[in-house]
């Protein structure tokens, strides 16, 4: 009789399919899951240790650098957190450009999962589809905030600066023909407001292509329907929320239940699913980016038809314009004690909360009354899903791993901190 | 929203006879300060009774309170002579005389659409607490979390490991007296042929301090939202 006993099998942390740096270890009966257990930690930089040592102003960059496929959504929950306590709310329009760019950063979020999540089980072309559209997107980014990823665009008191009125484009080199940099340009000729209305006419159009690689596909049915199933009732117990909550069915959002900014005034519906398997949870985020479309749609009709300031013109919060330095002592002095010494909070503690693309992203702030907070907290989303691997990958094949990690939506940026 | 703020205040003075400082609310959200011992039982009232029903445990948070109201400068005082003016050198002295750390609890509730926040306070060192992983699961993470960084025991959890730091860690680096800076540091060492620690080369620069200002900077702001 020979000797038969369980497998210990370490995945990671350097494995294409662990989205960074998962370390699992999976004790296997044969090609069967009996227990996984997640090591993370991989990335962890203190963010909220290193927050505390710095003026408020300053961390926002931190924040990108968190879910770092999803950077302003969750500057916007940083951002929030600081106003709420400071007592102020950002100018109308500087609210309507935050919505915008969070549905913009939802569809960056989605399009790099539905991308990656292709890849890892099978589903090549994909991912080259998702990238082609991200690339328009990033271009967004820059031409608001002059970088790709990590914007630091929203600030306390609204955002950076106004949306510029010509949108970036591209210019000839050796790598491009004429006709190529023509057609590449052909929508970047107006401003930046133009370019993404382009974009959302075009977009749906993806969607489909991208749902006639998947939605019917036999192979990616097989992959994930009924894989890493879960009830409502655990779904709540396990701490999920956003997509992974919706997939199990119940209809939460916090952008319909709690409305922050102006989404109460847009026009959207929520997408629920009935399995709460990654095939329900596939389609509801590839409906969540139709939504986010539409909302994108109308907050550029809106911004079009309404401008004015971006910023509150409260030189205690916010930078003096350049020009005003120039001349004006006191702009000066303004700029000078912002930039050094910052702004000091009123005492007190707020958890903010924003509808991320991954989930609800909290920010727990504590402020002493200092210019630098006395206790930042980050609630991820993807800290609990990934927590929840242990019971969902439990009873499922070795390569049914991969598929639940790929619907859980897992960025380490966010889960190590 | 199905009750205000000050109703679920209210609800939660009558079901857990808490005086007013121990229940509060501030920016429209309620924090209820429970006491140590009791707070497992109000835990699973909290989540299982009517009024209440908070289905989901969404954060678990630990707080150092030891340096709560410290400065790096003195503000209060503006010299009239030197360059120095309105700081001095040497901070304020600590003003926190309550128990040292914290766990703060944010709840949601699906049913009634509302949030509370529950804070502990825990004496001793190692501080203590009942563990809530069998109330709702998803505190286990959260809680090896805080017991990580910030060396806190939470009784009854059933794998309390550390999960964030490196394996072999020694410390809880976000204790107020754990250095920005850390400890150690690891480097190759091409003789020994490994990774090897030794004691970090690099010190910490505080280039902004901290400072406490109770002014009232922020009223023209407040203005111009209307709030």
């Amino acid at each position: 009789m020979p000797e038969i006993r369980n497998m210990t099998l370490n995945f990671g942390p350097q494995h294409p399919a662990a989205h960074g740096v998962l370390r699992l270890v999976l004790e296997m009966d044969g090609e069967v899951i009996e227990r996984a257990d997640p090591h993370i930690g991989l990335l962890h930089r203190g963010t909220e240790k290193l927050a505390e040592s710095k003026p408020y102003n300053q961390s926002i960059g931190y924040m990108d650098r968190l879910d770092y496929v999803s950077m302003m959504c969750n500057e916007h929950a940083y951002v929030m957190a600081i106003e709420k306590l400071l007592g102020i709310a950002p100018p109308r329009r500087a609210q309507y450009i935050r919505v915008m760019f969070d549905e913009i950063t939802r569809l960056l979020n989605h399009l790099l999962w539905l991308g990656c999540h292709g890849l890892d089980i099978g589903a090549m072309t994909v991912f080259i589809y998702c990238f082609r559209e991200r690339e328009d997107l990033m271009d967004c980014y820059e031409a608001v905030s002059g970088t790709r990823m990590h914007a630091t665009y929203y600030r306390p008191g609204g955002v950076y600066r106004d949306l510029p009125a010509q949108m970036p484009q591209y210019q000839p080199s050796r790598f491009r023909s004429e006709a190529e940099i023509r057609r590449l340009n052909e929508d970047r000729q107006g401003s930046v407001l133009d370019f993404i209305e382009s974009f959302t006419s075009r977009f749906p159009a993806c969607i489909d292509e991208y749902e006639i690689l998947l939605t019917d596909n036999r192979i990616w049915k097989q992959r994930t329907v009924g894989i890493g199933v879960v009830s409502p009732e655990r779904a709540l117990q396990l701490g999920f929320t956003g997509a992974m909550l919706r997939g199990s069915g119940i209809e939460w959002d916090l952008r319909k239940k709690q409305p922050y900014e102006v989404y109460d005034e847009l026009d959207f519906d929520i997408p629920v699913g009935i399995n709460g398997d990654c095939y329900d949870r596939y389609l509801v985020r590839m409906e969540e980016m139709r939504q986010s479309n539409r909302i994108i749609r109308q907050c550029v009709d809106w911004l079009r038809a309404n401008p004015g300031p971006v910023i509150l013109d409260d030189h205690k919060l916010a930078p003096p314009p350049r020009e005003a330095m120039k001349g004006d002592m006191e702009s000066l002095i303004h700029h000078f004690k912002l930039f050094t010494e910052g702004y000091c909070v009123p005492e007190g503690e707020v958890y903010v909360a924003v509808e991320h693309p991954k989930g609800e992203f909290g920010i727990y702030l504590i402020s002493d009354g200092a210019n630098k907070p006395y206790r930042v907290k980050i609630r991820p989303p993807g800290f609990t899903h990934l927590a929840s691997m242990n019971e969902m990958a439990r009873g499922h094949m070795l390569a049914d791993v991969v598929a639940i990690i790929g619907s859980q939506d897992i960025v380490f940026g966010e889960i190590d901190r | 929203m199905s009750q205000s703020p000050e109703e679920l205040m209210a609800a939660l003075q009558r079901r857990f006879t808490a005086s007013s400082d121990h229940v509060r609310v501030a920016f429209g959200q309620v924090t209820l300060e429970a006491p140590r011992e009791r707070w497992a039982e109000m835990a699973r009232i909290l989540r299982d009774e009517g009024p209440f029903a908070f289905e989901q445990l969404i954060d678990v948070c630990g707080v150092d309170y030891s340096t709560y109201g410290q400065s790096d400068w003195e503000t209060n005082q503006a010299s009239v002579t030197g360059f120095s003016r309105g700081v001095g050198a040497g901070g304020t002295m600590p003003t926190w005389r309550g128990e040292r750390f914290a766990v703060v609890y944010h709840l949601l509730s699906y049913r009634h659409n509302q949030r509370l926040r529950v804070r502990v306070f825990l004496e001793g060192d190692p501080p203590r607490v009942d563990s809530v992983v069998s109330i709702w699961n998803s505190a286990d993470w959260f809680e090896r979390e805080a017991f990580d960084l910030f060396g806190i025991l939470f009784e009854g959890h059933p794998d309390l490991r550390r999960i964030l730091t490196d394996y072999g860690f020694i410390g809880h680096p976000f204790r107020k007296d754990f250095p920005l800076e850390g400890n150690v540091e690891v480097r190759y060492d091409p003789d020994k042929k490994r990774v090897v620690y030794q004691p970090v080369s690099i010190e910490n620069r505080v280039l902004v301090p901290r400072v406490i200002r109770a002014d009232e900077r922020y009223e023209d702001a407040r203005k111009l939202s209307g709030r």
